[in-house]
């Protein structure tokens, strides 16, 4: 495993593009904590985005990690190009004329995703404790502990959003149409939506859709804006409705790994078939 | 003697196409193998398929005792195929660097084997700055990194100018004279002519032929003779028990024998019978006449 894991981080670790993209990823994460933690002056308005509740812990671990999801796209160009360019450059042919075999060429692949979600899961645990104990009102052990399982998650949906570039790349063979196809192909589980939704009812509609790739992954962290001090507050004051299921499901679980193994031996599949 | 690679009925067809059929032959230690064979007659489609990324319709290979999976018996060989293969925004060095993480060897003989393909000096510079000569040397020197037992080429002098085809002749030379078996496909004739002493012919994925160059044609070659009574001599030739066919062009006597004769045995027999000849030459046929013999018998 040390081995193959070597190999790739080889690959990449002269690329430019993969060592822009990656320092951009980590970079911008740091960035967005900066700004929420400065005092904006609006006039006599004085804001900040860290006072209004967002950084108390528990809730912290589940903001950040939705937050810090949309940034996966950053990692995803990265993953989808180092597999995409193996075909491009045919170092893939080499490769396995070197003496690398198919399944290993997979899994060395496989264990970068998970180096790449691991990592990025250990960067928003570390940034939001610190951002946590410096806003948070509660910072009791017990209270920091709790809803830990938003980061368990995070790793998830990372790690099966990764498998689904992995796998577009081995499908597609060039970055730029793997990731026109990554967008086509989540435009199209939004209009699945819709067209069950209007013709079989709401509730179908969205039931069809957790069990979609991109749909699955996101259900497991579902948005947190509605949990937020602020909205309950105003929604209480207009009686409005906000119950909304944020929790992590272990169903929820099931489906997305089912994906992420379905992803990988998709792509270990695709590539034993083809010939190079 | 120890074999190398084995391959039984081997099969590789594209759709309707029949890339590769039924093919089989056996590859020896020491020996230097050619694979010859007009284009698209099923050389690299063979070679991919040996190599672990064409996979086969029907048939079996193994590598050396077949113990091994074929990935890890590749560990052992080294191959290059059509154009050379690197990640543009490496180095020369970092390329090779990853190709003995892949092979599993230490990185210690990097430096070395630039040297034997001349590349040294231009070790820190990226491939993609690379000519196309170079990179085949690089492709080289990478397939050399782990001492392989035999070492794989397809058309190695493809696309290069003069002066590259030369300098990985040379190299070619070099690294079979070290005992090093090697597999060479091309469609070059006197390429393989110069190197190999083995030949295997494809055509339209069928073996023609496999073994020594030199038992490759069974005739006794033949002889182009020159005089000034050339009816004479025609007539002699014809009627002579080791000569077949004789064919005359111009004042040039092309005589084939049927069974061994010595040069200068033919030469007394002539001057004995007061024909004196202006030109005498005894030759074998060319690779190329004989290849082209063998590919035409089966039109």
């Amino acid at each position: 495993m040390l081995r193959l894991l070597h190999i790739e981080f080889q690959k990449l670790r002269y690329s430019k593009s993969a060592k822009v993209l990656s320092i951009a990823y980590f970079g911008i994460l740091l960035c967005i904590a900066l700004i929420v933690s400065i005092e904006f002056n609006f006039g006599d308005i004085k804001v900040r985005i860290a006072d209004q509740g967002i950084f108390n812990f528990p809730f912290i671990w589940h903001g950040n990690t939705w937050l810090a999801s949309f940034l996966k796209i950053f990692l995803a160009v990265v993953i989808v190009s180092m597999t995409s360019n193996e075909y491009s450059n045919r170092t893939l042919k080499q490769n396995l004329i070197d003496g690398l075999s198919k399944k290993e060429f997979i899994l060395s692949k496989f264990y970068t995703v998970l180096v790449f979600a691991g990592f990025s899961t250990v960067f928003v645990f570390i940034m939001s404790l610190i951002l946590g104990y410096a806003f948070s009102d509660f910072t009791e052990f017990s209270v920091v502990m709790r809803d830990l399982e938003f980061l368990g998650a995070y790793f998830l949906k990372l790690t099966a959003f990764f498998s689904f570039c992995l796998f577009l790349g081995i499908l597609v063979k060039r970055s730029a149409f793997a990731l026109g196809f990554l967008f086509f192909w989540w435009v199209i589980e939004w209009i699945t939506l819709g067209v069950i939704a209007e013709f079989f009812g709401k509730d179908l509609g969205w039931s069809v859709w957790n069990f979609l790739p991109l749909g699955s992954m996101q259900n497991l962290i579902n948005q947190p804006v509605t949990r937020m001090n602020f909205v309950q507050s105003a929604a209480g004051q207009l009686n409005a409705d906000v119950g909304f299921d944020y929790a992590v499901h272990w169903y929820e679980v099931v489906i997305v790994i089912v994906w992420s193994a379905l992803f990988i031996y998709g792509s270990y599949a695709l590539l034993k078939k083809r010939d190079l | 003697m120890e074999t190398i690679l084995t391959i039984n009925n081997l099969t590789k067809h594209y759709g309707a196409v029949k890339a590769v059929n039924d093919l089989s032959f056996t590859i020896e230690k020491g020996n230097v193998y050619g694979i010859l064979g007009p284009n698209g007659s099923g050389k690299s489609t063979t070679l991919g398929m040996v190599l672990n990324v064409v996979n086969p319709t029907r048939g079996n290979f193994h590598w050396f005792d077949g113990k091994n999976s074929t990935h890890d018996a590749l560990k052992k060989v080294g191959a290059i195929i059509e154009r050379p293969n690197f990640y543009p925004y490496m180095t020369a060095k970092q390329n090779l660097a990853l190709v003995c993480k892949i092979k599993d060897v230490p990185t210690d003989r990097i430096e070395e084997k630039l040297d034997v393909v001349g590349l040294l000096e231009r070790k820190d510079s990226k491939f993609s700055t690379f000519s196309l000569g170079m990179k085949q040397r690089l492709a080289i020197a990478s397939a050399l990194l782990n001492n392989p037992e035999i070492l794989i080429l397809d058309e190695p002098t493809n696309g290069l100018d003069p002066q590259g085809i030369h300098q990985i002749r040379e190299i070619i030379k070099k690294i079979a004279q070290d005992g090093t078996t090697i597999l060479l496909a091309s469609h070059l004739l006197d390429e393989v002519e110069k190197v190999c002493s083995h030949v295997v012919i494809l055509r339209k994925g069928v073996k023609l032929y496999s073994g020594r160059v030199d038992a490759m044609n069974a005739s006794q070659g033949f002889f182009e003779l020159k005089c000034e009574q050339t009816q004479l001599l025609v007539d002699y030739l014809n009627n002579h028990n080791d000569f077949g066919e004789v064919k005359v062009e111009g004042d040039l006597i092309t005589g084939y024998l049927v069974s061994p004769l010595a040069a200068h045995a033919l030469n007394s027999e002539l001057h004995s019978k007061d024909i004196a000849l202006t030109h005498l030459v005894k030759r074998k046929e060319s690779l190329e006449e004989q290849f082209l013999q063998l590919t035409n018998n089966l039109n």
